[in-house]
């Protein structure tokens, strides 16, 4: 009942309206009024002399009037969309930009181009897309716009427009050293309260995070034991007569559940997985939000503070202060609208990926049980023939 | 069966006690003692209970009553022991023998092991066996005046010696590889078994994790706090409930163990058939033999030859009168040796007999056991699922009310 099934059916010949693909998403945000359809699909590998990377399809359809056209298809590759990311993070410092795939994994020793890897990162990426195009304010972001319509060659010339490699790191540079320095003090009560629970959160999530991975990995052990289980009431019906049925029908039913926590392992790291994973980077991404928040304002009172003692330069500064005082007042807006629509789609996902879980364990357990009382019932019966044909004389 | 001790009277292992005291080398030793409850059943006037004997008794004293019933009845498929030490563990089980589950365990299997001796329509006639059961004082010295020993040690040898029958009994041998594969199968079937159910303590285990994380986590949450709350609470319900699981199924495998030994047990009967067939075979080739050498003696040919011919052509004949004593002892040689062969054939026979009878009742018994042990594992599934299925609708429930 996803989206991300159906992703894989498209293909370039099949026009397929923007009306027909509502029903495909699960969002939240007002389905019914979206105007803009994103999917990123067929994986390609690139070979060239110097390196091989991976590209995918990016296709749009949209009803838009600032596009100049209902449909594109583009490729990106992974570079493309870190460099959307922080375009669009230069652009809204407190507002939340969905998280990214990240560039390695760690554990696991997936390979880089492993189908595995591949895949994950293909379903990541079209959520990011999708997520920013639900975003109020990032959906209308004139480098979203290129990295979705612009050609290969339109886009590299575009990317090197922006402020240089340098420029950005004097950026972050300039973060670090004014964060030391402001926005604690004067904060305002409601950022204090996100901090803390961005404290609470990142904590919590992460455990969660952990807690699935060991779940996951239990379930493949225990799954691993069955598949030899199962074999063994097989091989002892060959030596018996009377209950080689008995065993046999307990060896099918091993097996049945066996298969059935295949299911129940692809259920949890088809979903719950991934959107513990996303919260834990959008955990570090609000954090740094709040971060940049102070930071704005500390600019602004650190000017202030500056002017205290100097009241005759004051006027000349008042209008460079008002300017300040009003990023101040459009980042806190800003973080605050974002804060609110962040913390309504986080507990729809939670709701959604916790329930989901939920009910693939349910349909594991009737599965199985459904096996074993159809076993139970064949015996209880050959009971009652036995039964009966020893009352014949 | 009506006649068998079984139904006249009431037994059960009720409690075992640990129990500290000297052994034979006069060093301190702790073990447990167990109480065998016997009752007889009757029926009583005005609805009165017999009295209620008891005593108390080691599992080593089982173990020599158990060797005293395989020895003194070679052809019955005696029923076996629970096992000396725990077999088959999986992580959380203890492999100690003072562990309270293990002894647990051990006195179900003690009183299962009573009651198959008392409901077997031989064995339960046993005298031994009812002073086992009634008599406190003196019985290891009553079991040792029966010269069983001399027997067990013979036994023993017979079932670790290497021989070969020239004429083998076809049944026997299928049942004696019928028994190896049985023992095989099982005993790779209950380390599986072990393997799997650590596994799944496992899973439910770490589900647990999520209780205390749900409740911290609700602690900074407005509306999402109750759902996560009380799905925290079917967490810990969930991780709770293996360990019930897995203690029923430890029942099963004990059912499964049963017969593992009891097919050590049918592997004995089938070697003690083999050492039979073996000494009719050397018993017959040994007459034969004898009355070869006392033709040749007594026609003057030598038709086989014989270090005795060799050296008597070389170093000179005998005289006649010792060719006559030879052959006189020879020939009551012969004499006892057909009675003996005679004899031998009959015991064999009877042996062949009265096995049969008992592998064909053992053969109903297992049959009917072990079908129903796999359907109270199925059973058992049934219920794991069921719960499972509670603690997730329960659980989705509050998810969805976050």
């Amino acid at each position: 009942d996803t989206s991300l099934a159906e992703v894989n059916s498209f293909s370039p010949s099949m026009p397929i309206s923007p009306s027909s693909m509502i029903n495909q998403y699960k969002f939240e945000d007002e389905p019914e009024l979206r105007d803009l359809f994103i999917t990123v699909d067929d994986p390609e590998s690139h070979i060239t002399a110097i390196e091989t990377f991976i590209t995918y399809r990016v296709v749009t359809k949209t009803s838009r009037g600032e596009f100049d056209s209902s449909e594109y298809e583009v490729r990106r590759r992974y570079q493309d969309f870190l460099w959307l990311k922080s375009k669009l993070e230069e652009a809204h410092p407190t507002l939340i930009v969905p998280p990214l795939p990240e560039k390695f994994i760690m554990k696991g020793m997936v390979e880089r181009f492993s189908d595995e890897f591949i895949e994950t990162r293909r379903k990541a990426l079209h959520k990011f897309l999708n997520r920013i195009a639900d975003h109020p304010t990032l959906t209308f972001n004139e480098d979203f716009k290129i990295f979705l319509t612009a050609q290969a060659w339109e886009l590299s010339s575009h990317k090197k427009q922006g402020p240089g490699l340098l420029s950005r790191m004097g950026q972050t540079v300039r973060a670090v050293t004014s964060s030391v320095r402001g926005g604690v003090k004067n904060r305002p009560e409601m950022f204090t309260e996100m901090n803390h629970y961005m404290e609470t959160f990142s904590q919590k999530i992460n455990v969660l995070d952990k807690i699935a991975h060991r779940i996951y990995k239990e379930e493949r052990e225990y799954f691993n034991e069955m598949k030899e289980y199962g074999p063994i009431y097989t091989l002892w019906s060959a030596s018996e007569e009377d209950i080689a049925d008995s065993l046999k029908g307990v060896a099918s039913c091993i097996d049945k559940c066996c298969k059935a926590t295949e299911k129940w392992m692809a259920g949890l790291s088809e979903n719950l997985l991934p959107i513990l994973h996303e919260y834990v980077l959008y955990s570090e991404i609000l954090m740094g939000v709040l971060k940049r928040r102070d930071q704005i304002q500390g600019e602004l009172d650190s000017k202030v503070g500056a002017l205290a003692n100097k009241k005759t330069e004051k006027d000349m500064f008042s209008e460079e202060i008002g300017k300040l005082e009003d990023k101040v007042e459009c980042a806190n807006n800003a973080l605050k609208a974002d804060w609110d629509r962040w913390k309504q789609n986080m507990q729809c996902d939670m709701r959604s990926a916790f329930t989901n879980v939920a009910e693939n364990n349910l349909h594991y357990y009737e599965e199985c049980l459904a096996t074993w009382e159809s076993f139970l019932a064949s015996q209880t019966v050959d009971l009652h023939v036995e039964e009966d044909s020893e009352d014949r004389p | 069966m009506e006649d068998c001790l079984a139904k006249k009277m009431e037994i059960t292992v009720s409690e075992a006690e640990k129990r500290t005291g000297r052994n034979a080398m006069n060093m301190q030793e702790t073990y447990t003692a167990y109480l065998i409850e016997t009752r007889a059943v009757e029926p009583q006037s005005e609805g009165q209970c017999a009295p209620v004997d008891s005593l108390w008794r080691r599992y080593s004293e089982f173990e020599l009553l158990r060797t005293y019933l395989s020895v003194t009845y070679p052809h019955i498929v005696v029923p076996p022991l629970p096992e000396k030490r725990a077999d088959f563990v999986w992580h959380k089980l203890s492999a100690d023998n003072m562990d309270p589950d293990f002894v647990e365990r051990r006195r179900i299997g003690l009183e299962n092991f009573l009651l198959r001796v008392a409901s077997h329509p031989v064995l339960c006639q046993d005298k031994i066996f009812y002073s086992f059961l009634t008599q406190e004082g003196g019985w290891r010295e009553m079991v040792n005046e029966t010269g069983f020993q001399i027997k067990a040690d013979s036994r023993l040898k017979a079932l670790n010696a290497t021989f070969r029958v020239k004429n083998p009994d076809k049944r026997f041998t299928e049942l004696k590889h019928y028994s190896d594969e049985l023992q095989s199968v099982i005993s790779h079937l209950l380390r599986v078994r072990a393997r799997v159910a650590d596994r799944l303590y496992g899973v439910y285990k770490v589900h647990g994790n999520y209780g205390r994380v749900f409740s911290e986590w609700s602690a900074i949450e407005k509306e999402m706090g109750d759902g996560l709350q009380s799905a925290g609470h079917h967490m810990d319900v969930y991780a709770a409930s293996i360990d019930d699981i897995l203690e029923e199924e430890e029942h099963y495998a004990d059912q499964l163990k049963e017969y593992l030994f009891y097919a050590e047990a049918l592997r004995a009967v089938c070697r003690k058939h083999e050492l039979m067939q073996y000494d009719l075979e050397m018993a017959a080739q040994d007459l034969t033999s004898k009355k070869q050498q006392c033709e040749e003696l007594a026609t003057g040919t030598v038709r086989t030859f014989s270090l005795k011919g060799m050296t008597s052509k070389l170093f000179g004949q005998e005289t006649p009168e010792q060719r006559e004593t030879k052959v006189k002892i020879l020939e009551e040689q012969i004499q006892e040796g057909e009675e003996q062969l005679k004899s031998k054939n009959l015991e064999s026979r009877d042996f062949v007999k009265s096995a049969w009878a008992d592998i064909e009742r053992f053969k109903e018994q297992k049959n009917h056991d072990l079908k129903e042990a796999l359907i109270s594992y199925a059973v058992m599934q049934i219920s794991m699922c069921k719960k499972g299925i509670q603690v997730w609708t329960n659980a989705k429930e509050c998810f969805s009310k976050m």
